[in-house]
């Protein structure tokens, strides 16, 4: 027992690779998420580029050229080859950045860093199952990339039938093994997410230093706390669905066959009754880090605490009975209809409640702007906008025309590629300090937050009056007239890139310069317990653990 | 002292996994709704009529009423060699008045194939009212080379559509069948015909376009 407490003194922690690869510590495991999460943003970004690149003017340049490097084909198989490898691109594009960035780095990457310092626990509850969680992901990022290189269709390679993956498009239409490699990475990516939610919702329940009540609790894990209970219930569903897929395609079953008295239409619903619970899922915890940073910078408790944490919960909830207006197009009753649209809007209430009490806490505060609370505000900005267009495509009648144009691929970016990066960011530039230890330079991340704030609002602004204008989403190609504004678009996505490259020399610059951040970089306002702590924390934390008042 | 630890230690390690435990009958659970909902749904579908399931029912209607609809009906093939079309396009019935149709096959192939017919109605909202005392449908039918036979519908649509206020005013409902291959397996012919068709059109006739 001696020996143990010695043991516990100092910062003993394995060395070499041997303590990354069979990590159990919460804080190297969320490290290893965060560089993770950067590298398949890298390559989620690439792909977007490229699709930006093939649009940034009309007719088909890029893709046939890239086909036949990849692929090896010639001549007009690479053209087809080329309009199957943009769909293929924007298939990839978006599982990569849903499955392997946004959640690896909100839910693995700052969830498991902070959310057991913040509730004064050691670590998290099953540590051994954190390291498994995390170890899922490479080999199901891998599937998923491997799925791009093999053929799907007759003369086409990589799945194309979009993240939906609805069927026939992806039962009959896809044969090739491309669709089942991206089943299989679905289904091993969701294993990784199950087992982390059971983790966090263990560890908040049960590891929470004695006087830190629920109603106590940061804001942070709240947030995680309600995205883990959408994780356990949502996932299953999908798992299931395509698990249905791939009995379908493989074994001879027809969930979805229509010939057989299966339904294709049943696999939307319940995709979407997946999908939606996942939009929050992707965009919750960004409301927590959004919260704490507004009330660090505005040296201010947040405004409505309690207000805050119950609207997360509110929706979490509201979000399970609305996935239908996803399927307006799909004909569904006109009452259903009514349905969906009012329970929809009602989204908009709590969503609101957020939205206002973050600006009460920055009225009346004493704010600095300094690089997290330009991010913050940026996201509040940005998110907003993104909510408005979406309780405009919540009304059926709009949505009819909207529908799969680029109005909604404008509407989505604007809440989750501008508002869930941006909490992703602002939450890098608050903790990367507390992470790492160093300071970064504020210089090279304003300007990082400048350029990308002009880069993505110039990609997607634009969008919205493509899809106003009737261009629809998934097509390499456009009519002349959307040419202008595509155009621009396409600039800013080359804009946003640059963005990425000064971000990625910012966090460089950082750990070659070794600015001594101390313990709390932020001041008076950062009251969370993570700022009670040496930066970087020691390898053990809280081992006499925290009273709270 | 530390003995005291080890027990709350091993305390707090039963709640975790209680915890977790729970968490994973819940998982469990879910799953298994993903699954209960194909049956649900197709049940679902028989009750409501959704997406233009028609009803099956034993009774002809019990009241008949002046108001007339036209019934057009539609007929498409899908991989299955056969000639499929109603004998008549549409006809004009009164709501509750019972009426029987006809579909004709011709196997143009030189084997026997077996078929499988799925339907739908449109307005789909109207397919809760629209009631079939007897069809066929999803049940296997095998023609022999060259042989034609008439496939008889025996229908009606029943009064109660008037209540609905989007359907109060409807003049047409359009009944449609499609007519699959059943097994894949037996006209080995005929598939690989149509294999090696779809390769074509895929390295050369439909490039470019």
């Amino acid at each position: 027992m001696a020996q143990a407490a010695a043991h516990d003194d100092h910062d003993h922690k394995p060395k070499g690779w041997v303590r990354w690869v069979y990590s159990t510590n919460h804080k190297d495991i969320g490290t290893l998420y965060l560089i993770f999460a950067i590298m398949a943003g890298i390559i989620g970004g690439f792909l977007s580029i490229m699709m930006r690149w093939e649009l940034a003017e009309p007719g088909i340049q890029i893709f046939p050229g890239l086909a036949s490097m990849v692929y090896g084909v010639n001549g007009d198989a690479a053209l087809d080859a080329g309009k199957s490898m943009f769909n293929a691109f924007t298939t990839a594009h978006a599982l990569i950045m849903i499955f392997f960035m946004v959640m690896p780095a909100l839910i693995g990457g700052f969830a498991n860093w902070m959310v057991p310092i913040m509730i004064g626990a050691p670590d998290m509850a099953f540590p051994r199952m954190n390291n498994v969680s995390f170890w899922l992901l490479p080999p199901a990022f891998i599937l998923l990339l491997t799925s791009m290189f093999v053929p799907s269709a007759p003369g086409a390679y990589g799945v194309g039938g979009g993240w939906t993956i609805y069927p026939p498009m992806s039962t009959s239409g896809q044969p090739g093994p491309a669709m089942d490699l991206a089943i299989l990475s679905i289904h091993i990516a969701g294993a990784s997410s199950i087992l982390g939610a059971i983790n966090f919702i263990t560890t908040i329940f049960n590891m929470r230093a004695p006087g830190m009540t629920l109603h106590k609790m940061p804001l942070f894990a709240w947030s995680v706390l309600v995205t883990a209970f959408l994780l356990l219930l949502s996932l299953p569903v999908l798992a299931g669905a395509i698990t249905m897929l791939l009995t379908d395609r493989n074994f001879g079953t027809s969930f979805f066959v229509p010939e057989n008295g299966g339904d294709p239409i049943l696999f939307q619903h319940l995709f979407w009754f997946f999908g939606h619970p996942e939009v929050y899922i992707l965009i919750l915890p960004g409301f927590g880090i959004v919260s704490h940073i507004i009330a660090t910078f505005s040296r201010k408790p947040v405004f409505g605490y309690l207000g805050m944490a119950y609207a997360m919960v509110a929706i979490g909830a509201v979000g399970f009975v609305v996935w239908a207006h996803h399927m307006y197009t799909t004909g569904i009753s006109l009452n259903a209809q009514r349905y969906f649209v009012f329970a929809t809007m009602v989204i908009a209430v709590p969503t609101g409640i957020k939205i206002f009490s973050w600006i009460a806490t920055m009225w009346g505060g004493s704010i600095s702007f300094r690089t997290p609370m330009l991010w913050a505000v940026g996201f509040i900005f940005l998110f907003t906008v993104g909510g408005v267009t979406g309780v405009q495509l919540a009304n059926a009648g709009l949505d009819r025309s909207l529908q799969d144009t680029y109005y909604v691929v404008a509407h989505f970016h604007y809440v989750l590629s501008l508002g869930a990066v941006f909490a992703i960011f602002a939450g890098w530039y608050y903790w990367f300090p507390k992470m790492t230890g160093y300071m970064y330079s504020p210089f090279i991340a304003r300007a990082h937050f400048w350029i990308m704030f002009v880069g993505v609002n110039l990609v997607f602004f634009p969008q919205h009056f493509l899809g106003l204008s009737g261009m629809p989403r998934r097509y390499i190609d456009y009519p002349d007239a959307f040419a202008g504004w595509n155009y621009v678009s396409s600039v800013g996505s080359y804009i946003s890139g640059i963005s990425v490259l000064i971000f990625l020399y910012g966090v460089f610059e950082a750990f070659r310069k070794k600015r001594v951040a101390g313990a709390n970089p932020w001041g008076e306002g950062a009251t969370t317990l993570e700022w009670q702590l040496p930066s970087p924390p020691p390898y053990h934390q809280w081992e006499q653990l925290p009273k709270v008042k | 002292m530390d003995q005291q630890k080890t027990v709350a230690d091993e305390k707090k390690h039963r709640t975790n996994l209680a915890v977790a435990g729970a968490c994973v009958a819940f998982f469990g659970a879910m799953v298994g709704m993903a699954y209960a909902a194909v049956p649900l749904y197709a049940m679902f579908c028989q009750v409501t009529g959704y997406g233009g399931t028609t009803q099956r029912v034993t009774q002809y209607s019990n009241r008949v009423l002046d108001r007339e609809i036209t019934i057009r009906f539609d007929a498409n093939t899908a991989g299955v060699p056969w000639e499929f079309e109603p004998v008549q396009r549409e006809v004009t019935i009164k709501l509750g008045e019972t009426k029987q149709v006809a579909y004709k096959a011709t196997n143009k192939f030189s084997a026997p194939t077996t078929g499988r017919a799925t339907f739908n109605v449109t307005p789909e909202l109207a397919g809760a009212y629209f009631n079939k005392v007897e069809c066929f449908c999803f049940t296997n039918q095998t023609l022999k080379a060259g042989e034609t036979v008439d496939m008889p519908i025996v229908f009606y649509v029943d009064p109660d559509i008037l209540d609905v206020p989007e359907l109060k005013n409807i003049k047409t409902i359009t009944l449609s069948y499609t007519m699959f291959l059943a097994d894949k397996n037996k006209p080995v012919a005929a598939v690989e015909t149509r294999e090696s068709g779809k390769a074509i059109s895929n390295t050369e006739a439909n490039l470019g376009g």
